[in-house]
């Protein structure tokens, strides 16, 4: 009964998000039309499909065009097409327009749809289960599995009902290791396995360091009358200063819902910022109280994104397997879309896979994986807007903005970047100046109607997590939150976590850093930006963590 | 011995549930939807018993839509050795419920009908004794241990003035509580296992009963907001809130 058992596959795909979904599905395509029977399982630590997935998002459809052409006609949930697409520039009381004409066609939405990505990745896993993809939501893969020549050969699903401990329960169940040619890691930004192989294999060596947004969206009920059913908007500047890059979205979905978001760079470098703080105050701006007013707060959630862009795209392929969608980073910053490219990076790599599965291959490095991957659409997408993420980080908000308009008109009309390739500089978590050196922020006070606390916000994110089980945020070093980061950076853990995990808690003069895993959303910001490089976020038991 | 467990798909208890803006009911779009826990804890209790050597056969059964296939998997997977599926839309009452359940016991002839005491989406608490009275079998609820012995089986019951132990002769049907037992999880061998095993589809027209509600939903609505907390400094203090403003003492 304890035993672990093991299972060869062809395939493991860890993660069924839109990268790893849409590799399943072309894998399984190719098998078809070749008659090769492949065995193909996708791994899913959310309780079931969707559930880890902060859905609220704009849609190119690109990618699912040529994955599944016939969308439409199997009632994809992909319905309510881009109506209308504003964009502003905000500051303290007043919102500036951009008129559409200014705007390079890139940042334009036609022919772009508002849809739930979690619905959109449930009836991806549908069509995968009905094509005989095994999905196995509530799974979460671990560990990684290497050969004895040190190459991935698949990945070990956690344990179920370990105490605090690390000791069984009387409800344990073993875990299991899923032995595979190869294994495709499809886990989001900042994935836990991702970045073991990243610095295992050294992936990221030529590449420039990974950039991060963490991104907080709510949806709303709002009054019928001011709902604008496919309305897209895009704000920058307000709450933020310039020095801090970001910025909002509000998208009109269905049944009367607006999703509304913040996104904040997490290259901040005043450790007071709270991005939680930003998103409650973003919605206090006169425009957007008047379309909230009098509507109810539905949903929360909150996850780390990519946003460095093509030139922090690591090496894809390593000894049996590949990083898939962004686990690797395809976020267009700019256009604020990264799902068309996950899918693309998705169906390129089964592509990539497929040959080599049918030359006899495994557990070797995809010949090719980089070109096919990345040339292509994605790199049509990437490539011109590879200046953004670096001008707005030098020039802050407003210059960089008229800048990245000049480079991408000119990468529209003339083919070219008067700026070239500007280098990105350092990593996220070496951005912060020492607190005293920063301007303190207050944060008003929540309403309880327009604006919330952290903790009314999580309970919205339908979080379940047994408290008897290892805590999965491990510090690597204990004393560093108290002897560091703590008289350094007034510990900015406390203010960038979303959920309120982490705490300062003084007993008697005493302060010491209290960990609620419980509540944590799984959005990886601790493990990206703590200043110490001190939080190792590893999964916990399958299952747990919100239900978007 | 041969064991039926009733199964029913519920919103998931972790998951925070809402009216719909019209009144009509609890809105289920795009809601994770779960085993009702007390029926795990009953399907549980069945697979240890068969484990305990003391059951052959543990069918699971469900009354619902489509996807109540997958709660039914999930029951394979936990250790059920077959499902049934009597495909059913809609709103289905406590009564047609235990009208269906009894056909699928005379057509299975378990010995055991072992369910959860209530689901936790309409907290009815009736199925289970509508079975026993319609089969004319004796019952046990809010069972938290269950011994059986041949053709006997002695359940303690969780009663308000302390545990009370009934002995009842086989078939019987036993209601489940929250304190039976924990739910194992499911490995995912055994979920892999569970894909293969059996899953039977029925319609409640094959079974001859109507499902017809015959009770009229009028409006569901949220419970009112609680107040906000407020910290009073002294005792005295409280004291006087409680006579003067609540006007509890």
């Amino acid at each position: 009964m304890t035993e672990r058992e093991s299972m060869p596959v062809d395939v493991v795909v860890v993660g069924a998000g839109p990268s790893g979904l849409s590799t399943a599905i072309r894998l399984k395509q190719m098998g078809d039309a070749a008659g090769t029977d492949l065995s193909i399982v996708v791994l899913e630590k959310a309780a079931e499909i969707g559930g880890h997935i902060v859905s609220g998002a704009v849609l190119d459809p690109a990618a699912l065009d040529s994955l599944i052409p016939d969308w439409r006609q199997r009632g994809a949930p992909v319905t309510i097409r881009v109506s209308s697409d504003a964009f502003s520039y905000l500051t303290a009381k007043r919102r500036f327009p951009i008129p559409g004409i200014v705007l390079p066609k890139a940042l334009h939405n036609d022919g772009n749809y508002i849809i739930s990505l979690g619905d959109l990745c449930r009836w991806l896993a549908e069509q995968a289960e009905a094509m005989g993809i095994d999905v196995y939501p509530g799974i979460a893969a671990s560990d990684l599995l290497y050969g004895e020549d040190g190459a991935v050969i698949g990945v070990a699903t956690g344990d179920m009902g370990v105490d605090r401990n690390g000791q069984p329960k009387p409800s344990f169940a073993p875990g299991m290791d899923l032995l595979a040619r190869y294994t495709v890691i499809s886990e989001g930004a900042h994935g836990a396995l991702a970045k073991r192989l990243i610095a295992r294999f050294a992936l990221a060596a030529d590449s420039a360091p990974q950039k991060y947004g963490i991104g907080i969206k709510e949806i709303w009920e709002i009054d019928p009358a001011r709902h604008r059913l496919g309305h897209v908007e895009h704000t920058l500047g307000w709450p933020l200063t310039e020095d801090t890059n970001g910025g909002g979205f509000i998208y009109h979905g269905a049944d009367n819902t607006v999703q509304i978001g913040f996104v904040v760079h997490l290259n901040y470098s005043n450790p007071h910022l709270s991005p939680f703080g930003e998103m409650q105050r973003y919605k206090t701006h006169p425009s957007i109280r008047a379309l909230l007013e009098g509507g109810k707060r539905v949903g929360y959630s909150a996850r780390a994104m990519t946003s460095g862009g093509w030139q922090s795209i690591p090496r894809l392929a390593f000894p049996g397997g590949v990083l898939a969608g962004c686990s690797a980073g395809f976020m267009n910053l700019p256009r604020i879309k990264g799902i068309h490219n996950a899918m693309w990076s998705g169906i390129k790599s089964a592509e990539a896979i497929f040959a080599a599965l049918q030359a006899g291959r495994g557990g070797d490095t995809v010949a090719n994986l980089a070109e096919m991957v990345v040339d292509g659409p994605i790199a049509d997408d990437l490539k011109p807007v590879r200046n953004a993420k670096p001008l707005l980080s030098r020039f802050g908000t407003l210059v960089g903005m008229g800048l990245i308009g000049l480079d991408l008109w000119c990468n529209q009309l003339f083919k070219l970047s008067p700026f070239g390739t500007l280098r990105l500089d350092k990593p996220d978590h070496a951005t912060l100046r020492p607190a005293r050196d920063a301007k303190p922020i207050h944060y008003p006070k929540p309403d309880g109607k327009l604006t919330f606390d952290r903790l009314s916000s999580v309970y919205l994110a339908n979080i379940s997590h047994d408290e008897d089980q290892p805590v999965h945020l491990r510090l690597r070093d204990p004393n560093v939150p108290v002897s560091r980061n703590l008289p350094l950076y007034d510990e900015p853990a406390q203010r960038y976590c979303p959920a309120g995990v982490y705490e300062i808690v003084r007993t008697e003069g005493e302060a010491r850093l209290q960990i609620n895993a419980a509540n944590c959303v799984h959005c990886k910001t601790c493990d990206i930006k703590d200043p110490s490089q001190n939080i190792d976020w590893v999964l916990p038991e399958g299952g747990s963590g919100p239900n978007y | 011995m041969k064991i039926v467990v009733p199964i029913k798909r519920v919103v998931d208890p972790n998951v925070k549930i809402r009216v719909k803006p019209d009144g009509s009911g609890v809105d289920l779009a795009s809601v994770k939807m779960a085993m009702n826990p007390f029926d795990e804890i009953a399907l549980e209790e069945a697979v240890r018993l068969k484990e305990a050597g003391k059951a052959d056969e543990v069918v699971a059964v469900s009354i619902g839509p489509q996807q109540a296939q997958e709660t039914l998997r999930a029951a394979l997977a936990i250790g059920a050795d077959r499902a049934i599926l009597v495909r059913c839309e809609g709103r289905i009452e406590p009564l047609t419920v235990a009208k269906l359940l009894r056909i699928i016991a005379e057509r299975e002839a378990p010995d055991l009908v072992l369910a959860g005491k209530q689901a936790i989406d309409d907290d009815s608490n009736q199925t289970g004794q509508m079975l026993a009275g319609l089969l004319g079998w004796p019952q046990a609820t809010f069972a938290s241990a269950i011994v059986v012995d041949g053709s006997n089986v002695e359940v303690t019951r969780e009663v308000d003035q302390g545990l009370m132990t009934l002995s009842l002769t086989l078939p019987a049907v036993i209601t489940a509580d929250l304190r039976l037992n924990e739910p194992r999880y499911a490995s995912l061998p055994s979920i892999m296992k569970a894909k293969k095993k059996p899953l039977e589809e029925l319609s409640p027209e094959e079974l001859g009963i109507d499902v017809a509600p015959r009770l009229e939903v009028l409006e569901v609505s949220e419970p009112a907001a609680r107040k906000a907390v407020r910290m009073v400094s002294s005792v005295d203090e409280l004291l006087l809130k409680l006579k003067e403003e609540a006007r509890v003492l």
